[in-house]
C-alpha cells in the first residue's frame, strides 16, 4: 500500500502525458483537416490538458501528504492524552513512536496495552491516509483532464490559457524562493530574540562586552551576560577581513587594470578564465592550504627574525582569504573598467595622454563607484567566510589586534556552538544571534554596494 | 620646384596612404594637403574611409591592434610615423573632437584643464586659469559656464558638451584639430553655433573635419576632399568641388545620386 502511495507522483505524470495525447488528437480531429481552422495549435491544446492534469493531481497529493499524517498524527496524540491525561507531551510521542513501530513489525520500546490499541488505530487510519492519497488525486486528475477534453474546440483558447497556468506557476516558484528567505530570516529575529530575554535584555553586554564564553554557566541552566561579549569576535573577524582586503584589493584592481586596459586579446583570453578558476576551488581547500602551508611557513619566517608566532595566525587565515577573493575584486572590476565607453579613452588620448594616465586620470575616477562596489562585495564575502577561518584562525575568544596571534571569527563561532557537546537548543540561541548580526552586516554592505552601482549606471550609461 | 615651394605652405602633406583592417584594406593610395589656417572638409559615403584616413592624421590607429598604416605622412616636413616620434606627443600638437561629446565625468574646470596639466603647460595656478579661461572664451563657452566652472561637464546640452571638447581640444596649444563629424549629434542651432566657430578657430589654427552634411563641407570649408570605397577621388577647392565637379562620381554624390 505505502509502495503505491508513494509512486504516485509518477502515475500522475505518466496520465498527464496520456491526457496530452488525447487533447492534442481531439483537437487535430476537430480541425478537419484544416490546422489554420484551430484558434490554438493541437500542441496547446495537449499542454493545457497536461497541466491541468498534472497541476490538480499534484496539489491534491501534497495537500493529503502534509496534511494527512498531521491529522493522523493529532488525532493519535489526542486519542493517547485522552486514554492516559498523566503523561507529558513527549511521553505520549513516545508511545505513539512504539504504536507505529508496533503496527509495521518492527521492535518498539516497550509493548502495553494502550500502545497496543493505538497501533490497532494508526494501522486503520494509516490505511486509510494512504488510500486516500491514490484515490482522490487520481479522481481529481482524471475529471480534471476529461473536463478539460471536452472542452476543447476550434475557437477554444488553450494557447492563452496554458500560457495563464505557466505564469502562475512562475509565480509560485518566484513565491517559494521569497518566501523561505522571509522564513529563515523570521527565525533568526526569533532566536535572537530568545537569546537576548535568556540574558535579561542586557543587548549592550553582548555588543560592547569583551568576554565571549556564552555557554560557561550552561550546566546551571542560566546565561551568564557578562560572558557573551562579543567585541572579540568582531575585532577578529574585522582584522582578518581587513588584510584579506589589503591583499586582494591592490592585486585584484591591478590585475583588473592590466586585462582590461593593457592585455593583448590574447593574454587576455587565457589569463581571465584562469583568474577565475581561483574562483571555482572550494574554501575548504585554501583553508587547509592556510592551516598546512602558510600558517607553519609564515611561524618558521617569524621566528627566524625574533618574533613569536602562534601557530594559527590571523595573518595566515588573512592572506588565504584574500588570495581567494582575488578573482571576486578582478573580475568585477574589469567588467566596471570595460564598462567605462571607450570615447573617454579616445578623449583622452586625442589630447596626447598616455596609456597609464588616461587609466589614473579618466577610466579609475569613471569606474570608482563600481569599484568600490566590488570591494564592499568582495568584504562581506570576507565577513562571511568559514572554512578558511575555521582551520586557520583559531578557536580562542582573544581581544587582539596583532595579526601574528591566534583570534576568532563570528563564522568559527557559530561553526563551534553547532558542532560543539552542548545540546542544539542551548547552543543555537547564540549561534543564531552571531548569525543574525553577521546578517545585519553583510544584507548592509550589499545594499551599499548595489546603491553605488545603480546611481554609477544611472550616471555613465 | 614650383610643387616644392606650394609643399612648404601645407601643414600637413600625405603621400600614397594606405590603411589595413587586417587583411581588409581601407585606404587606397591617398594623397592630400592640409592648408594652414585653413578648413579641410572631408566627404564621402559612409564606409568609405574618410574618418580612417582623418585617424591616420595624428595617429589615433595606433590604438587599434590590427590597423597598419603605409605611406608618408609630414606634418611641418617631419615624418609623423618615424620611429623617433612619440605618437603621443604628436597628438598634442594634432587635436581631435570627436563625433559623439565625450566630456570626461569630471568638472568643466578639469576637463579643460586636462591637458595643460598633462603636458605641464602653465606653472601656476593663476596662469591655468587663464589657460582654460582663455580656451572657453575661444569655443564660444566662456559666458554660459563662467559661473559654474566646478559642475559636471556631463551636465551641460549637447551642444554645449561638444564646445568644452572644443575648449578642451585647443586648451592643449596644438597646431591641428582634427574634428570627426563633430555636430553629427547636435541639433541644428547648436550645429550652426559650431560652424561659426569652427569658421573662427580657423584664423589660429588648420581644421580637418570629416562630415555627412555637403552643405557643412560648403558652408565652412575651404578645401574638399570626396572619399569613395577607399579612394581619395577628388580634392580642390570647395567651390570647384561643388561647382564643377571634375569626376563623375563626385557628381553622382554631391547630386544625391549616390550615397
Amino acid at each position: 500500500m505505502l509502495g503505491i502511495s508513494n509512486l504516485m507522483p509518477i502515475i500522475i505524470l505518466g496520465l498527464s502525458f496520456a491526457f496530452f495525447m488525447m487533447a492534442r488528437s481531439k483537437a487535430t480531429a476537430v480541425s478537419n483537416g484544416i490546422p489554420s481552422s484551430l484558434h490554438s495549435r493541437p500542441n496547446y491544446h495537449g499542454t493545457l490538458s497536461f497541466l491541468w492534469v498534472l497541476l490538480l493531481g499534484i496539489a491534491a497529493y501534497l495537500i493529503l501528504l502534509i496534511f494527512g499524517s498531521w491529522f493522523v498524527t493529532g488525532s493519535l496524540l489526542s486519542q493517547i492524552k485522552a486514554a492516559d491525561p498523566s503523561l507529558a507531551d513527549i511521553q505520549a510521542q513516545l508511545v505513539l513512536s512504539d504504536a507505529k513501530a508496533i503496527s509495521e513489525g518492527r521492535t518498539a520500546s516497550s509493548v502495553d496495552d494502550l500502545r497496543e490499541t493505538i497501533a490497532g488505530n494508526y494501522s486503520g487510519l494509516s490505511n486509510l491516509h494512504n488510500w486516500s492519497m491514490v484515490l482522490i488525486p487520481l479522481t481529481l486528475s482524471v475529471l480534471g483532464g476529461f473536463f478539460q477534453i471536452k472542452r476543447i474546440t476550434a475557437e477554444w483558447r488553450a494557447r492563452n490559457k496554458s500560457e495563464r497556468i505557466i505564469r502562475s506557476f512562475l509565480f509560485v516558484c518566484a513565491a517559494i524562493a521569497v518566501l523561505t528567505t522571509v522564513g529563515i530570516v523570521l527565525s533568526l529575529i526569533f532566536e535572537t530574540m530568545n537569546f537576548f530575554s535568556n540574558i535579561g535584555w542586557r543587548v549592550d553586554k553582548y555588543i560592547f562586552g569583551t568576554e565571549w564564553s556564552p555557554l560557561a554557566g550552561v550546566h546551571s541552566g542560566t546565561m551568564d551576560p557578562d560572558r557573551v561579549g562579543a567585541i572579540p569576535l568582531f575585532v577578529g573577524t574585522l582584522l582578518i577581513t581587513l588584510i584579506a582586503m589589503i591583499v586582494a584589493v591592490p592585486i585584484g584592481l591591478m590585475a583588473a587594470i592590466y586585462l582590461s586596459d593593457f592585455a593583448s586579446a590574447r593574454v587576455r583570453a587565457w589569463a581571465k578564465p584562469m583568474l577565475e578558476i581561483l574562483a571555482g576551488i572550494p574554501t575548504v581547500v585554501y583553508g587547509f592550504f592556510a592551516a598546512i602551508t602558510l600558517a607553519p611557513a609564515i611561524r618558521g619566517w617569524g621566528e627566524a627574525i625574533g618574533l613569536s608566532v602562534a601557530s594559527e595566525s590571523a595573518l595566515a587565515a588573512g592572506i588565504v582569504m584574500g588570495i581567494m577573493i582575488i578573482p571576486f575584486i578582478s573580475s568585477l572590476s574589469d567588467d566596471v573598467i570595460n564598462a567605462v565607453p571607450q570615447s573617454l579613452r579616445d578623449g583622452s588620448y586625442g589630447l596626447g595622454a598616455t596609456k597609464a594616465e588616461t587609466i589614473r586620470q579618466v577610466v579609475l575616477p569613471a569606474a570608482l563607484p563600481g569599484i568600490v562596489s566590488a570591494v564592499l562585495l568582495g568584504v562581506s564575502r570576507a565577513v562571511g567566510e568559514t572554512m578558511i577561518v575555521v582551520m586557520a584562525a583559531g578557536q580562542g575568544a582573544n581581544l587582539t589586534v596583532n595579526p601574528l596571534e591566534a583570534v576568532t571569527t563570528v563564522t568559527v563561532q557559530i561553526v563551534m556552538l553547532i558542532t560543539g557537546d552542548t545540546e542544539a537548543e542551548t547552543a543555537a540561541g547564540p549561534a543564531f544571534t552571531l548569525g543574525f548580526t553577521l546578517f545585519c552586516v553583510t544584507l548592509l554592505l550589499n545594499i551599499v554596494a548595489l546603491r553605488i552601482v545603480r546611481k554609477y549606471r544611472e550616471a555613465y550609461d | 620646384m614650383a610643387q616644392e615651394v606650394s609643399e612648404k605652405q601645407m601643414k600637413i602633406t600625405a603621400r600614397g596612404v594606405d590603411v589595413f583592417y587586417g587583411e581588409a584594406q581601407a585606404i587606397k593610395q591617398v594623397d592630400v594637403d592640409i592648408e594652414d589656417h585653413a578648413v579641410t572638409a572631408f566627404i564621402g559615403p559612409s564606409g568609405c574611409g574618410k574618418s580612417t584616413f582623418l585617424r591616420c592624421l595624428n595617429r589615433m590607429n595606433d590604438t587599434i591592434d590590427i590597423c597598419r598604416v603605409t605611406g608618408d605622412i609630414r606634418l611641418d616636413g617631419n615624418d609623423i610615423y618615424d620611429p623617433s616620434i612619440d605618437p603621443v606627443q604628436l597628438r598634442a600638437q594634432v587635436g581631435m573632437v570627436f563625433q559623439k561629446p565625450n566630456p570626461f565625468p569630471k568638472s568643466i574646470y578639469d576637463n579643460v584643464a586636462y591637458g595643460p596639466r598633462i603636458h605641464g603647460l602653465t606653472g601656476s595656478k593663476s596662469e591655468l586659469d587663464g589657460l582654460v579661461e582663455w580656451a572657453l572664451t575661444r569655443a564660444g563657452l566662456w559666458n554660459e559656464v563662467k559661473d559654474r566652472l566646478d559642475k559636471p561637464g556631463t551636465g551641460l546640452s549637447g551642444g554645449q558638451q561638444q564646445r568644452l571638447c572644443i575648449a578642451r581640444a585647443i586648451a592643449v596649444q596644438p597646431t591641428v584639430i582634427l574634428m570627426d563629424e563633430p555636430c553629427s549629434a547636435l541639433d541644428p542651432i547648436a550645429t550652426a553655433t559650431i560652424e561659426e566657430l569652427i569658421d573662427e578657430l580657423r584664423t589660429k589654427f588648420s581644421i580637418v573635419i570629416v562630415t555627412h552634411s555637403m552643405q557643412q563641407a560648403a558652408r565652412v570649408s575651404q578645401k574638399t576632399a570626396f572619399f569613395h570605397l577607399g579612394d581619395l577621388v577628388e580634392f580642390g577647392d570647395t567651390n570647384d568641388i561643388f561647382t564643377a565637379p571634375q569626376d563623375e562620381r563626385t557628381q553622382n554624390y554631391i547630386t544625391g545620386r549616390i550615397g
